[in-house]
């Protein structure tokens, strides 16, 4: 009976676990959405704020988001899945190989507000782009390298090697076999990976601190040189520095709303490409 | 095309791939050597042994005091209380994930841990704001809930993920045969999986702490807008804290370009650096064990 009892906490235990942490996620999401859903409409996302941000939408943080992810993707992609490509084509199993994966999983765990500290020393500083979208862009990149690199290199894993062996016996070259046969096959891994790394692109706030973003710009941003509004940012200093806090707390609600829908598409879409592709195979 | 141009262009882009891996170890190095070339200035004016001990940062006083001590104790404090929180959750939760739940369910559950790691940290850390910190000084009958309390409950929620999945992948890499020999030998079902399969996952559940914890450490805007922003000696988890992360936040943004001041946020990186880089080579040393025992 005592036993019986025992194995009885056990398994709250683990169950108890579970629930909590769902009811965690549950919370978050109520409590955002619920309060955050009101704000939400097609003005809010298509208006210029008003009023010293106390009114009016947030137009030129979603453009400054938009861009800004863009950024990071165009620049961090092509590096990223070109070192996934030597990574799992290329590289023989040796201390260089070695150390390249040391520095891959460092990098990933490196805090993201030292990222934003190397890109005001480099981007800002060293190269004058200045406090830019393109500064933060770059910034950003440099973060969701290792991530880019891990997914892309998970994409190729799958790829059997007797498709590499069949496209080399017919004579291709190794570029030609990477470039024709692998690369299509593996697009969709690596899409999806491209697309988690967009969203958390979006999200990310530390890194950009220094290194371009505005909580007030004239217009939108139109130039990569210029400085830019973005989301996350948006929701930080409206909940914590704004001189009518309590005045502008729906417009937060509002904004982290509209943040959380943004990534929760960026990987609903992921989602989607990644059960498709395995549907398919 | 000619064979010799295939050729070449095949040679030429072997090389291309190369030189994006051999990046990688540059940036690393590079964002060291950075952060240690900004803060030698910063050493050239504190001694070394009064920034590691000195238990007073207020780099506005007059001579400017600092030291990180408090700072450290804020991180620790904060970290300390996420992972007490995390730890447990985390591993229980993977338990019931690989050893207890239906595959359905567990398609269910997968996604939601996933949408759990997309949130972004500035949404958490509002939520900080709005709903944890009013519950704590509801619950403590304290005026302000922003403290080292607030913060630790947001970074246990961001460490979960990290922690359940990683703990997860250890669990399942248990071979089944030790669940089948456990179960062989008369054990039940709760004493195969606290006494075989949990300890034979360990190394790896330690690997997936350890992330957890790099993760938590690491973690700027949840504790820059929860934990209060007190740069002083906290004495215990509803005192208001500031981590070194909120510290190169706030002080970054309003310093002057290459004073004392502006170095000394890249001292304090440094040691931010060096910390991730130790838990990071710890946790690697643990899955490096827990594939050798089940290779």
């Amino acid at each position: 009976m005592i036993k019986k009892i025992k194995y009885f906490f056990n398994w709250i235990l683990l169950l108890g676990s579970t629930l909590l942490v769902c009811l965690i996620l549950g919370v978050i999401l109520w409590d955002i959405f619920s309060k955050g859903i009101s704000s939400v409409s097609l003005n809010f996302i298509s208006q210029f704020p008003t009023d010293g941000m106390t009114k009016g939408g947030i137009l030129p943080a979603v453009i400054g988001t938009l861009l800004l992810t863009f950024i990071t993707t165009i620049f961090a992609v092509p590096f990223g899945v070109a070192c996934a490509i030597y990574l799992n084509e290329y590289a023989r199993p040796s201390a260089l190989t070695n150390i390249i994966r040391a520095s891959i999983r460092n990098l990933a765990g490196i805090p993201s507000i030292i990222y934003g500290l190397f890109g005001l020393a480099l981007f800002v500083q060293a190269l004058h782009l200045g406090t830019s979208v393109l500064s933060a862009g770059l910034t950003l990149g440099l973060l969701s390298l290792p991530y880019i690199i891990t997914t892309t290199e998970e994409a190729l894993k799958r790829i059997p090697n007797s498709m590499r062996e069949a496209t080399l016996a017919l004579g291709a070259t190794q570029f030609e076999t990477i470039k024709d046969v692998v690369l299509p096959k593996a697009l969709p891994g690596i899409l999806t990976g491209v697309i988690l790394t967009m969203s958390r692109a979006a999200g990310e706030t530390a890194p950009i601190l220094f290194t371009g973003v505005a909580f007030y710009i004239n217009g939108i941003t139109a130039s990569p040189y210029q400085e830019f509004m973005a989301l996350p940012y948006h929701l930080y200093m409206l909940s914590t520095q704004h001189q009518a806090i309590e005045e502008v707390r729906p417009l937060a609600y509002g904004t982290a709303t509209v943040l959380i829908l943004l990534v929760f598409l960026l990987n609903i879409i992921a989602f989607y490409i990644r059960f498709k592709n395995r549907t398919q195979n | 095309m000619s064979i010799k141009k295939r050729e070449r262009t095949d040679w030429l882009l072997k090389k291309i791939f190369k030189a994006t891996g051999l990046i990688t170890i540059g940036l690393l190095t590079g964002i060291f050597l950075m952060l240690l070339y900004n803060s030698i200035a910063f050493f050239a004016d504190i001694k070394p042994v009064d920034f590691l001990t000195g238990s007073q940062w207020d780099p506005e006083s007059a001579g400017g005091k600092y030291g990180i001590a408090p700072l450290l104790v804020s991180t620790g404090l904060v970290t300390l209380g996420a992972m007490l929180i995390a730890i447990p959750l985390g591993i229980f939760t993977a338990a019931y994930l690989s050893e207890l739940a239906h595959p359905k369910v567990k398609a269910i559950l997968k996604p939601l841990i996933e949408m759990l790691a997309a949130i972004p940290s500035v949404a958490i850390g509002f939520l900080g704001i709005v709903l944890v910190g009013p519950g704590i000084a509801k619950i403590f009958g304290i005026a302000n809930g922003l403290n080292a309390f607030n913060g630790s409950v947001l970074l246990a929620v961001m460490a979960l993920p990290t922690i359940i999945t990683i703990s997860e992948d250890a669990i399942n890499a248990v071979p089944l045969s030790h669940r089948e020999a456990s179960l062989a030998i008369g054990a039940n079902k709760w004493q195969t999986i606290f006494r075989v399969t949990l300890p034979a996952a360990l190394p790896g559940l330690i690997a997936a702490v350890m992330l957890g914890l790099g993760r938590a450490l690491g973690e700027t805007m949840t504790v820059l807008m929860a934990t209060g922003n007190a740069a002083v000696m906290p004495s215990g988890f509803l005192d208001a804290v500031r981590t070194i992360t909120a510290t190169i936040a706030i002080e970054m943004g309003e310093v002057p370009y290459q004073t004392t001041h502006y170095f000394a946020l890249f001292a304090i990186a440094v040691i931010l650096f060096l910390i991730t880089l130790l838990i990071n080579f710890l946790g690697e040393y643990f899955a490096n064990r827990l594939r050798k025992f089940h290779g």
